[in-house]
């Protein structure tokens, strides 16, 4: 049975590190400010989420007829549909296709469904050698770590990491930590294995049933490069990427870039319909485990998730522990709920990684209820007592306290006052993982409540009172 | 398909059937088809298709360029292979002439023809008829894209109604040249794709307005 993932301990490590600590909180608190202003721009900003919401819930409780869809006109396109039922299945399926072409190098964009497939080293034990040409993915690879995150892999390492980094694996310049150089050290050292490789591989964004089309976005345009340089392309798709028409394509598009980074899109954003005339396109649809997430009755709502890392930015936890923390593929608040339904024990604790703020809940394009489903985690965890006795005891008190109004109020009104008397061991103990290595904020003498009635406007009847 | 393949094929459907939540309706989607300044009048296309692709790094020209050798040369001196993938044009070289996909590689300068600009985003549409050789579109060192303003649509949605989408086998919408923030959240250009990309706003320049669309 294997040890469940310890993220407070594994947090301790990356906040003992202030300088990376801080910088990662500033950097990604900026890019979910820029998000907010992206959407403020759009008027119709909280129409387009419900409606990517509903199209998502329409399309996954019609899933076997899109696939079904999917696969018919992508087949008239001249793809090669392939079915994977696990993970293993679609490693072999990729190989086979290599081994069957000769090939023993390829070149790769981001895809998260081949992390969560541990597909790389499953190449590399058979002598396939793989090239990330993503930027932040190939920093990852060239310093043997997972992605840190889903939109930016490396975005928790500083340019004077990346220098070391690429000087020690590309040999460039140790001293030189200018982004624009670190680039172009990169596009040097990876154009080559493009222009060389005979197999390309990808993820998807999104397919199109209606059209059989896959969608990739990608600002370093190295999606394209990997996909259409080589005679080959094998694009690797978990099933509920499927969304029905191009029509709504364009509904997810406007979500998509402007809830990551802020931009309005991405500098590509390609529709591959079919193979180019003499190459080939093969497309892996991929279970390993959604189908039956899709069965569960209180989450299957996360796989509407479009991978946009809006919930990750916005997450005080997430910000503050860094993605390798919850040494999982999948990190932050989307990784605590989607985690468990690969393994539960080993992610068992990682429903705890969270505040309940519901600032993730806020910012989600396709508007999942992660905080909710963060509880309802840790009831499930409770349930298969897979929980450590301290957090049991908490959570106990905490639905206690949340489902009574009465008790919430008097619990936050005495929290000023316990902290005020509380001797320091009693709040930076080891039963309150979140007071360890942060200062607790200063609770405010007024609660909203108390606030709220002296502030509030009076009724007709109290004007009448006087 | 191998039995092994139906097997899985078979496998994945009848458990997504098993588990699938009772069907729930597809919504209408509105005619949101207007850009942020709640307007499609030709010129505001305009100004917001410039507004939208400078923020992605992309320049745009919008001055009457009477002759595309003295521009391309003023602009790049340094260049010495000129592909055109246009018929008005001839360049240094023409997409066919390429052997081999990769060899796009060579590109120093590439002249194409949009069939249409996006003013949300400040993106132009490219695809296999455009392109000819679709590596062009990121190995090719400098783009430069002829756009009639009149082919610019106000959004995403309106862009989406294209038929290329339905048609072509690649198709690309292009906003500023390659770029990144991989590295400490800097956005730095080039990243991996074209190092430039110059769009050139003129009606003057496009021999036959909607020839690609009814070519598509």
């Amino acid at each position: 049975m294997s040890t469940p993932v310890d993220q407070a301990k594994n947090a301790e490590r990356f906040l003992a590190d202030t300088v990376h600590e801080q910088r990662l909180d500033k950097l990604l608190w900026a890019m979910r400010m820029r998000r907010d202003a992206a959407a403020r721009q759009v008027p119709e900003w909280e129409e387009l989420r419900t409606l990517a919401s509903e199209i998502k819930e329409h399309t996954l409780s019609n899933l076997s007829d899109y696939l079904i869809q999917f696969e018919a006109k992508a087949t008239a396109n001249g793809m090669i549909v392939h079915w994977a039922r696990d993970a293993h299945e679609h490693n072999q399926i990729v190989y086979d296709l290599l081994a069957g072409q000769g090939s023993n190098m390829l070149v790769k964009s981001k895809s998260m469904l081949t992390e969560e497939c541990e597909w790389r080293p499953f190449l590399e034990r058979r002598g396939i050698r793989v090239t990330e040409t993503d930027l932040g993915e190939r920093i990852q690879q060239l310093d043997d770590q997972p992605p840190g995150h889903i939109v930016g892999p490396a975005i928790h390492k500083t340019t004077q990491d990346v220098a070391i980094v690429f000087s020690k694996k590309y040999g460039s310049d140790p001293e030189n930590e200018d982004a624009a150089y670190l680039a172009g050290v990169m596009r040097e050292n990876t154009r080559p294995d493009i222009l060389d490789a005979r197999a390309g591989m990808t993820g998807a964004n999104f397919v199109v049933a209606e059209t059989g089309a896959v969608v990739v976005a990608t600002n370093e345009g190295n999606a394209d490069l990997s996909a259409n340089t080589p005679p080959l392309h094998i694009c690797s798709v978990g099933i509920e990427k499927i969304i029905p028409t191009t029509e709504s394509l364009a509904v997810f598009v406007r979500l998509l870039t402007r809830s990551a980074t802020g931009d309005r899109i991405t500098q590509y954003t390609s529709t591959f319909r079919g193979p180019r005339k003499g190459a080939a396109m093969h497309v892996i649809l991929v279970d390993n485990g959604r189908s039956a997430r899709l069965g569960m009755k209180r989450f299957w709502h996360s796989l509407k998730c479009i991978r946009c890392a809006a919930c990750m930015n916005t997450c005080p936890v997430y910000r503050r522990s860094g993605g390798l923390s919850y040494g999982s593929t999948y990190m932050g608040p989307i990784g605590i709920i989607m985690m468990p339904t690969f393994e539960i024990r080993k992610y068992s604790e990682l429903p705890f990684a969270s505040t309940l703020n519901g600032s993730c809940t806020n910012v989600c394009p396709v508007k999942i209820d992660i905080h909710e489903q963060i509880y309802g985690w840790r009831e499930v965890m409770e349930e298969n007592d897979q929980i450590q006795v301290v957090k049991k005891e908490a959570m106990r008190v905490a639905d206690k306290v949340l489902s009574h109004p009465t008790l919430y109020q008097i619990a936050t009104t005495t929290v000023s006052t316990a902290l005020e008397v509380l001797p320091h061991f009693a709040v930076y103990n080891r039963l309150n993982a979140w007071g360890k290595h942060r200062d607790v904020p200063e609770a405010t003498t007024q609660t909203f409540h108390e606030w709220y009635r002296t502030h509030r406007p009076k009724t007709n009847e109290e004007v009448r009172r006087g | 398909m191998n039995s092994t393949q139906a097997l899985s094929r078979n496998t994945i459907l009848d458990s997504v059937r098993a588990n699938q939540p009772a069907k729930l309706p597809m919504p209408s989607i509105p005619h949101f088809h207007m850009n942020q300044h709640h307007t499609n009048q030709p010129a505001d296309l305009v100004a917001a298709f410039c507004e939208s692709i400078a923020r992605m790094a992309g320049v745009v020209v919008t001055e009457d360029v009477p002759d595309l050798d003295s521009f391309q040369c003023a602009k790049f001196p340094e260049a010495k292979v000129i592909c055109s993938a246009i018929p008005e044009y001839a360049g240094t070289i023409k997409p066919a002439s390429l052997n081999h996909w990769s060899e796009a590689s060579k590109i120093d300068v590439c002249i194409l023809r949009s069939p249409m600009g996006v003013a949300e985003t400040g993106s132009i549409l490219l695809s296999d008829i455009e392109l000819q050789v679709n590596t062009i579109a990121f190995l090719a060192h400098d783009l430069v894209v002829l756009l009639d303003p009149k082919q610019i649509v106000g959004n995403i949605h309106d862009a989406y109604e294209h038929p290329y989408f339905k048609l072509r086998s690649y198709s690309v919408l292009m906003t500023g040249p390659s770029g990144s923030g991989d590295i400490s959240g800097i956005t730095v250009h080039p990243a991996q794709g074209v190092k430039t990309l110059t769009v050139i706003l003129s009606s003057a320049l496009s021999p036959t307005p909607n020839a690609s669309r009814r070519m598509g």
